[in-house]
């Protein structure tokens, strides 16, 4: 079985054909040996008759068409789990990076996983508080959703999703696991798994020092692809990592955070591929089926019927220009379930995080608030918030053509409404948690200022337990 | 070789030799979903195939010399050249009979909850699974009688499949002659129920029949559609209607709540079956649904909805040949139940991700791309499919009529209504519902932009509404969306020079403007009240906020100011509106006299106030004076 092949024809970027095979499947791992004797890792694209095509994962550079040799692997790329894998730093394909010792799996996993039956799944409703305002309040994060954050370049995204992993927690309840052989810390906890797709080494040091300082590495995986390490293993990288994750989460009852920094040069990466493949391109030159490829990653977040554990994502993805209708963020936006939108202007107006709440959005949040989640008046509330806050932007508009002066007595309030409305509640420290009674309450005080005639979307009977005057 | 008790069956390794039989052709070529295959005897365009040791299903797509090209329904991994391919000899169809309703299925119609059993949480490959249960007995109720004739589309009996729907069983296509033995009892969808004698011989009829899910079902005759499909929707059914029998689209950027549109028109809508397709989107979603719908009671029978649906869900990252598929799967169910004299309203979620599973497998077909990469057959596949749609005279003697509405949303990319899928489908559907993100960002929903989308079908649902309601319903329309038009334009004004130079007339457009959009056309799908909201009710909505409008105006004229009128506390009571409870009994053209009374306070109170402040006006003047 292990025949080898010296048969390679042509190299182009990432890609290499290889000629006079037989028996090769479709998607099977191979492993190369150069001259030299270094090992490379790919896996076959298209097979014929007599031909596969092979993209490598690695860098091609040094590998020579005479003397290379390829061994067809008779299986997909895999990732050997058992529970030691927390605290642990590995590779996009999953090999420990120094300093981490090497594990002794329980098992192996294609990482490419399998699409859950939609009839399986468990409709995510737990609200988990993150502490922060603009998404507790407004955009709330279920437990078992995926919801990205949308941000440009020199936004502090990075910290923003170093605060949810610091705080997030799951209101009221304390589980208990039924699996004797976990360990009681782990039983039903939490795990956080990283995977960074190449990030410069400051940020990927920016977060292990922030899960040390949180005390949070023994229950975090990291899977790290930095800035200059082959740019195809970055293909790997979400894989990888979300096989960990479905392993901690569905065999192990733990309720995993994923958090995948950056999605961008994910799609990058999939472009060269698809560029050297030479296929039709889609806009901006990514491929065509760039959708279906994103949804095989971010459709693996969700719960699982009788299953205790769950995957929560995260991804961080920069937009190119800060433009929202770029294929890589409208892709996502149409895939996950809402999206946390960073504004550059907030930012610039020194508010931190600098969310800006009118396009963001969580889709799940209807069944993870209300009475017995957070409280009764929140859906209400939040709603209208955004009113009033869309209000107060347009009243600023106006104000920027014709001056303050001109606007009426109502445009007014609403001016001052958006102005405390960032200053107040988007507005909050690094270190600030703030409960969802705090953040509640916080919107209740600034729907005080405005007239009681325009609270229109919240019920009566709320307006007069919650409002006070 | 390693362990793999993963979820994933791991079928590398297997290396066969060739031992293929007769039957078989062999793969010469593996690339994503597209197989290419050559020696397949008989081979022809659009017959399903076996490919593989794995028995994965596919589809004849391309025929050369040879070889054919094949869309697998299934993940190709581990798959390679030299694996056998076997031709089924039949076109991709789908099986009708009882059984169908409450199911969910696959894009290829393979009950979801039956592979859960067999496979577990995950999908696992090369299951071949019938799409109704074989075994499950039913209650068969004939008719007919026997000795009576028969013919095509005749029903013959009866199969009360859910409380609310009776599944009629229909004499299939091109069968004539006469009933020689038909009886009552409890039958399985595969046992004789009838038997009827033909010209050549007799003909043994079963409740399941099967249908090539590409080719459209047949009738007697098409008919213009002339009935509203009533949504409880304010904004569609008030100014933007469908018809039963009609077709519509809703486009929109992500985040505009396309789905949950399409949700609450599978909820509320009054088609008596719901054929709902979710094609290449979320797997929450469709758990959604499958949480919901047994739960919520459709106010026309008070039975939950999921009596009355069908599910097909291909979710964005089960396979992509097979969400090609989904579509025709569902709206060839679809047909089947118009055929028995049902109206069907069909939701397709989201076209788009179709149109791109048609874009992917033509790519690999390497075929000449059209615009952004879309194949140059990309409107006519959809025109096909929106032209199954229609309200129709059925097969049978009996002159029955059934209707199929279809519904697709369509994601286009960066929510650029100039992309080619939306383009195509606005030369087919009749109704065009804009989703706007600018609307969804205030939490305005549904964001139907009320300046840019249409319905052509209003002239045909005159009739119904000047029948239902007298003429006042077209003239109360044409009368908001004048208003919301004005307000449009004195927008513009204002954002130069001010509101404060507007006449007091103008400023009044503008406030009726504002309640017609927030007091009316804004509507909250997560309120138990607000989500469905009847014609009745929305007549009375929009009628008290047009008498408010026509008595300040008046007021105006008489020399009251509009900060004065600003000031009325009726404007509360029809922010409130929208809170008054439904009518108990259904439909809306019956008379109920509580609901009616509500909006006749508000009215008498606006004319109390009104009057109360001509008084007071009255009083200053004489005192000036």
């Amino acid at each position: 079985m292990a025949k080898e092949y010296l048969t390679l024809r042509e190299i182009s970027g990432p890609l290499v054909l290889i000629e006079d095979i037989s028996g090769v499947k479709y998607d099977e791992l191979i492993e190369l040996t150069t001259a030299s004797g270094d090992k490379r890792r790919g896996k076959v694209l298209e097979v014929s008759s007599d031909k596969a095509l092979v993209q490598l994962f690695e860098s091609s550079s040094g590998i020579d068409i005479a003397k290379s040799r390829v061994k067809f692997l008779g299986k997909g790329i895999e990732l050997g789990v058992s529970l030691d894998i927390l605290g642990k730093v590995f590779n996009g394909l999953g090999e420990p990076l120094d300093g981490s010792a090497q594990i002794i799996p329980e098992k192996y996993l294609d990482i490419n996983g399998s699409p859950i039956n939609p009839i399986a799944r468990d409709y995510p409703n737990e609200f988990i508080q993150t502490g922060i305002s603009a998404i507790d309040g407004l955009n709330t994060l279920v437990r078992g959703q995926k919801l990205p954050i949308l941000s440009g370049s020199g936004l502090p995204h990075s910290q923003l999703a170093a605060q949810i992993v610091r705080q997030a927690q799951i209101l009221g309840k304390k589980e208990k696991s039924a699996r004797p052989d976990v360990p009681s810390e782990q039983a039903g906890g939490f795990a956080i798994v990283f995977g960074a797709i190449g990030i410069t080494f400051e940020e990927v040091d920016f977060f292990i020092k922030n899960f040390q300082e949180g005390a949070a590495m023994e229950r975090t995986v990291l899977f790290i692809n930095q800035a200059d390490d082959p740019v195809i293993e970055r293909i790997a990288v979400p894989r990888t990592a979300l096989t960990a994750a479905e392993f901690l989460a569905f065999e192990h009852d733990m309720h995993v955070l994923v958090i995948l920094t950056d999605m961008t040069n994910y799609c990058e990466a999939l472009r060269q591929v698809s560029a050297a493949r030479k296929e039709v391109p889609g806009r901006r030159g990514y491929p065509g089926y760039m959708y279906t490829d994103l949804a095989s990653i971010y459709e693996r977040a969700g719960r699982i019927k009788g299953k205790k554990g769950s995957i929560t994502q995260v991804p961080i993805l920069t937009m190119p220009e800060d433009d929202k209708t770029h294929p890589i963020p409208d892709l996502t936006g149409y895939i996950t379930e809402g999206q946390i939108i960073l504004s550059r202007d907030l930012h610039r107006k020194g508010i931190y995080p600098p969310i800006d709440v009118m396009p963001s959005l969580s889709r799940l949040k209807d069944r993870g608030i209300g009475k017995g989640k957070t409280r009764e008046d929140h859906s209400d509330l939040f709603n209208q918030l955004f009113s009033a806050y869309a209000k107060g932007k347009q009243a600023q508009e106006l104000s920027v053509i014709m001056g303050q002066e001109s606007l009426s007595e109502l445009d007014k309030i609403y001016f001052d409404f958006a102005v405390t409305f960032e200053k107040e509640y988007v507005q909050q420290d690094k270190l600030q948690a703030r409960t969802i009674e705090e953040t509640l309450q916080l919107g209740w005080k600034l729907l005080a200022k405005l007239p009681k005639e325009e609270l229109k979307r919240i019920r009566p009977e709320f307006i007069e337990k919650y409002l006070s005057r | 070789m390693n362990i793999n008790n993963g979820s994933r069956d791991s079928v590398f390794g297997v290396r066969k030799d060739n031992n293929k039989k007769q039957s078989q052709g062999e793969i010469i070529k593996v690339s994503g979903p597209l197989v290419i295959a050559k020696g397949i005897p008989n081979a022809r365009m659009y017959d399903m195939v076996r490919v593989s040791d794995l028995n994965l299903i596919g589809e004849i797509i391309g025929l050369k010399a040879d070889t054919a090209s094949i869309q697998v329904y299934e993940e190709t991994s581990g798959i390679g050249p030299g694996e056998p391919v076997e031709s089924t000899n039949a076109p991709l169809s789908v099986e009708l009979g009882p059984g169908l309703l409450k199911s969910i299925f696959d894009g290829i119609q393979r009950p979801l909850d039956v592979i859960r059993e067999k496979t577990g949480d995950y999908i696992a490959r090369g299951l071949s699974l019938p799409g109704i249960d074989r075994k499950k007995k039913w209650e068969f109720k004939p008719i007919l009688k026997e000795g009576d004739e028969v013919e095509e589309g005749d029903i013959i009996g009866e199969v009360q499949e859910t409380p609310v729907i009776t599944h009629k069983i229909m004499v299939p296509l091109g069968v004539k002659g006469k009933i020689k033995k038909i009886s009552s009892g409890e039958y399985a969808v595969e046992e004789t129920v009838t038997e009827i004698s033909t010209e050549n011989g007799n003909e043994n009829l079963k409740m399941l029949s099967k249908w090539p899910v590409r080719t459209k079902r047949q009738y007697k005759r098409k008919l213009a559609p002339d009935e509203p499909l009533i949504t409880g929707q304010r904004v569609v059914d008030f100014l933007f209607p469908l018809t039963k029998g009609g077709t519509a689209c809703l486009p929109g950027p992500f985040g505009s709540g396309k789905t949950i549109l399409q949700h609450q028109l599978a909820k509320w809508s009054d088609a008596q079956i719901i054929v709902y397709i979710g094609c290449g989107e979320r797997g929450n979603e469709m758990t959604s649904v499958l949480m919901e719908f047994p739960e919520l009671i459709d106010p026309y029978t008070k039975q939950p909805l999921i009596n009355r649906t069908v599910l097909i869900a291909n979710t964005s990252n089960m396979p992509v040949a097979a969400r090609e598929a989904s579509i025709y799967t569902g709206i060839t169910i679809a047909e089947y139940f118009r055929d028995m004299g049902y109206n069907v309203a069909v939701m397709a979620d989201s076209t788009s991700r179709w149109a791109e599973a048609v874009r992917e497998i033509s790519g690999r077909l390497e075929e000449m791309p059209g615009e952004e990469g879309y194949p140059a057959y990309l409107s006519s596949r959809l025109a096909e499919f929106y032209e199954r749609a229609g309200k129709v005279q059925c097969l049978g003697k009996n002159k029955r009529f059934g209707s199929l509405s279809v519904i697709g949303s369509v994601s286009p990319p960066g929510g650029d209504f100039a992309d080619p899928v939306v383009q195509s489908t606005l030369k087919v559907v009749k109704v065009f519902w804009g989703l706007e993100g600018k609307l969804a960002y205030e939490r305005h929903f549904p964001a139907i932009n009320w300046l840019t989308s249409y319905s052509l079908y209003l002239d045909n649902l005159e009739e119904y509404y000047t029948k239902e309601f007298g003429k006042d319903w077209e003239e109360i329309k044409k009368e908001c969306m004048r208003i919301l038009q004005e307000e449009a334009n004195l927008q513009e004004i204002v954002r130069l020079v001010g509101v404060e130079t507007l006449s007091g007339k103008d400023r009044l457009i503008l406030y009726t403007a504002s309640s017609i959009r927030d007091d009316f056309l804004h509507q909250n799908a997560f309120d138990d009240i607000d989500t469905y909201t009847t014609l009745k009710k929305q007549y009375l909505m929009v009628k008290t906020i047009l008498y408010l409008h026509h008595k300040m105006s008046d007021a105006i004229e008489e020399g009251i100011s509009i900060e004065k009128l600003l000031t009325l506390k009726a404007k509360d009571d029809i922010t409130g509106m929208k809170r008054i409870p439904n009518e108990e009994d259904l439909p809306a053209s019956t008379q109920s006299k509580q609901a009616g009374n509500k909006f006749l306070d508000i009215q008498k109170k606006i004319d109390r106030e009104i009057e109360n402040l001509k008084t007071e006006d009255r009083k200053q003047k004489t005192e000036k004076k």
